[in-house]
Order: structure tokens, then sequence, then C-alpha cells
């Protein structure tokens, strides 16, 4: 776990290094993954694409047991406290987006194994441990969760948008050290001093 | 004595059961079944074909003398999706355009023992005729034979899947199949 460059400060100032860690983890296998599901839906089908599909689905049900973790982690250590001058409202919609992300990192996921068992294609996770079907095969209902999981997929990349857009509008404009704290490496080091 | 009755009722028996020898040629669609399970990146998908017809005729009295054939229309396949159906139809697979029909000749029925038989026999896919056995049991089910068998069959034998799909890291060359065919009694 990190140790804070100013350990008189509050426990509440910055993230433990294993939240930064699974953040920016999490963050990047779904931002690859979203970029590897809208390339491989309208691949011809072909031994690569059998694999990408594979290797996605792994993807999804790595990140869902990160995200377990995470929220595992987050529960027991409280995330540091929003700078003191936000306006209730931003506080609001902070807290809002937050909740709805969590809640579609575990959706997203879920809804890709469920389509994959109603398309009757099983999902094996790494080809080793195979994950039960929760729902038999009905074409009808594959293609319905396909729209599920893909409109969980673009609301999700519009809340990542708006998740982006408040970090760079509270290190450009606020100047506050929300985005910082969250940096690996100088995170910790400077969140004590940014203000 | 016991054991001499015993013998009369046998010998009763198989001279009752000869005296009404039926025999199983009745072939019934709709009853039978085809599947297959193939494997893709170790991953069991299923699959199954439509439409195919069995001309095979069998007395239980007489299993040796049995005969089968089958006939399978390799486009009503279902592979598991749309894509994976028009896939399989193209020419690295069945090449349906060209080789319509899969075809199993049984040359010999021998008995195992009890209600299984071992089915020997030519299977021709997609212009290759081969070798084949298959284990089959047999049982009654009213007016029904029910024979059931599964076998697998190498896919690369056939040249099912060629150029790209040749590599077994995706789709693995063998392949369950699995059947269940339905006969109805003529009595003779």
């Amino acid at each position: 776990m990190s140790s804070s460059s100013s350990p008189a400060r509050s426990s509440g100032t910055c993230y433990t290094g294993v939240a930064i860690g699974l953040h920016w983890l999490i963050a990047i296998a779904i931002i690859g993954s979203f970029a590897v599901g809208l390339y491989m839906v309208d691949l011809p089908l072909s031994p690569q694409k059998l694999k990408i599909y594979s290797w996605h689905k792994w993807a999804g049900v790595t990140i869902f047991l990160c995200v377990v973790l995470r929220l595992g982690w987050r529960l027991l250590h409280r995330p540091p406290d929003l700078p003191a001058g936000m306006p209730a409202w931003q506080r609001k919609a902070a807290e809002a987006t937050h909740v709805l992300l969590y809640l579609l990192m575990f959706a997203v996921p879920l809804s890709g194994w469920l389509m994959s068992s109603a398309k009757g294609f099983q999902t094996v996770w790494f080809g080793v441990l195979p994950l039960p079907d929760l729902l038999d095969k009905n074409k009808e209902l594959g293609d319905l969760l396909q729209q599920v999981h893909m409109m969980l997929n673009f609301s999700m990349a519009a809340l990542v948008i708006a998740h982006l857009g408040a970090a760079l509008k509270h290190h450009l404009i606020d100047r506050d050290d929300v985005l910082v704290r969250m940096l690996p490496w100088i995170g910790n080091a400077t969140s004590g001093d940014v203000k | 004595m016991k054991f001499s009755q015993l013998g009369l009722a046998c010998a009763l028996t198989i001279v009752l059961s000869t005296a009404h020898a039926i025999e199983f040629n009745q072939f019934q669609p709709g009853k039978s079944a085809l599947s297959f399970v193939s494997k893709q990146m170790n991953v069991p998908v299923e699959g199954q074909f439509k439409s195919f017809r069995s001309k095979l005729s069998f007395d239980p009295a007489k299993p040796a003398a049995a005969k089968a054939e089958l006939e399978i229309d390799l486009a009503s396949i279902d592979a598991g999706s749309k894509d994976a159906n028009d896939e399989v139809a193209s020419k690295a697979w069945f090449n349906t355009k060209v080789f319509p029909v899969a075809k199993f000749v049984a040359t010999s029925v021998k008995p195992l023992g009890g209600n299984r038989f071992e089915v020997a026999g030519k299977m021709t896919i997609k212009g290759k005729t081969l070798d084949l056995t298959a284990p089959v049991t047999q049982r009654q089910d009213g007016n029904s034979a029910v024979f059931e068998g599964s076998l697998v069959l190498r896919r690369a034998d056939y040249a099912i899947g060629e150029g790209m799909w040749a590599d077994f890291g995706t789709v693995a060359n063998e392949v369950q199949i699995k059947f269940r065919l339905v006969a109805t009694a003529a009595t003779k």
C-alpha cells in the first residue's frame, strides 16, 4: 500500500496504491475491450474472429472479477473526499456518475455472458474454466441481449467521456487535485501539495 | 426338470418370435435426430442436421442381416449461428453446391451382446469415401426400434474445413456425432 508523503493529513485525502492500480488496469481493459468489441462484430467469420471473440469474452470475465475486487477494496478503504468548495450539484453529479459506472462495470460483462449463453456459445475462461450457461439457447433472446450489451456499452462510453471531462475540468479549470490524486506514482506524492 | 422347462420355454420363445418375425424398416424422420458437437476455441458448440433420410431394415432375430443407409442433406445444417451455417456450406467446408449429400452405407452389423452392435460401413463426404464404424444400441419403444449411437469423426479426414480453417487450434479436428434413428415395424 502506498504511504502518503504527508502522513499528518487525515486518511481521506488520497487513494491507496491498490485503488489507483485497479482504476487504471480496469480503465485500460475496458477501453481495449470496447474497441475490440466494435471491431470484431462486423468481421467476416474466420478463425481469427473466433479467437478475438474468445479473448474479448475472457477479458470481460477478468474485468468483472477485477471490478468485484475493486468494489470490495473501495468498501474497506474510503476514497478521498471531494474538494471542499465543490457545489452540491457537482457532488451529486459526481456521485451519480460513479454509481452508474460501477453498475455498468458489472452489467456490461454480465450482459455479454448472458448473450453468449443465449446464442449457444458457452464462455470458457481462457479455454480452461467453463462458466455455467445461465440461459438456454434462444436466438431471439440472444439478439435482444446483443442490443442490450451494445446499449450498455454506449451508455458506459458516454459516462466515461463525462468522467474524463470532469477530471480534466477539475485539473485545468478548478485546479484542484481530483485528477492528480488518481495518477499512479505522482498521485500520492503530490496530492497534499496541489491545493 | 427345472432346466428342461426353462429350455422348453426358451425354445418356444424363439419359435414364437421367429414365427412373428418383425422387421423394423419404416424410417421415421420426425423422431430421428442427427446432431454433433464441435469444439471452437475449446468450447463445445452444438449443431444438427435437419434433413436426412435412412433406408434400414432390422430384424431383432437376425441382427447381422440388418441393413442401413443414411443420406444427409448437408445444406440443412444448423451449426449454431447464421454466420456459421453460411460458412460451413462454403467450399472450404462441405462445398454443398458440389457435394450436397453425405452418405453412409453399412456393410456389416456385428452383435456385441445384449442390445449393442457395431456397425461398419462406408462414409462418403465431399467426394471422399472412408471406412467408418459406429457402436449402436438398439431399444424398442412401442412399435418402434430406436437406434442410438455416437462416434468421433475427424473433419480433416474428409477435408472439412480447409485453408485457414485447417488448423485445429480454433476448430478442433474431432467432431462428436450423435445419432438417433427410429424405424417402425412392418410385420412379415
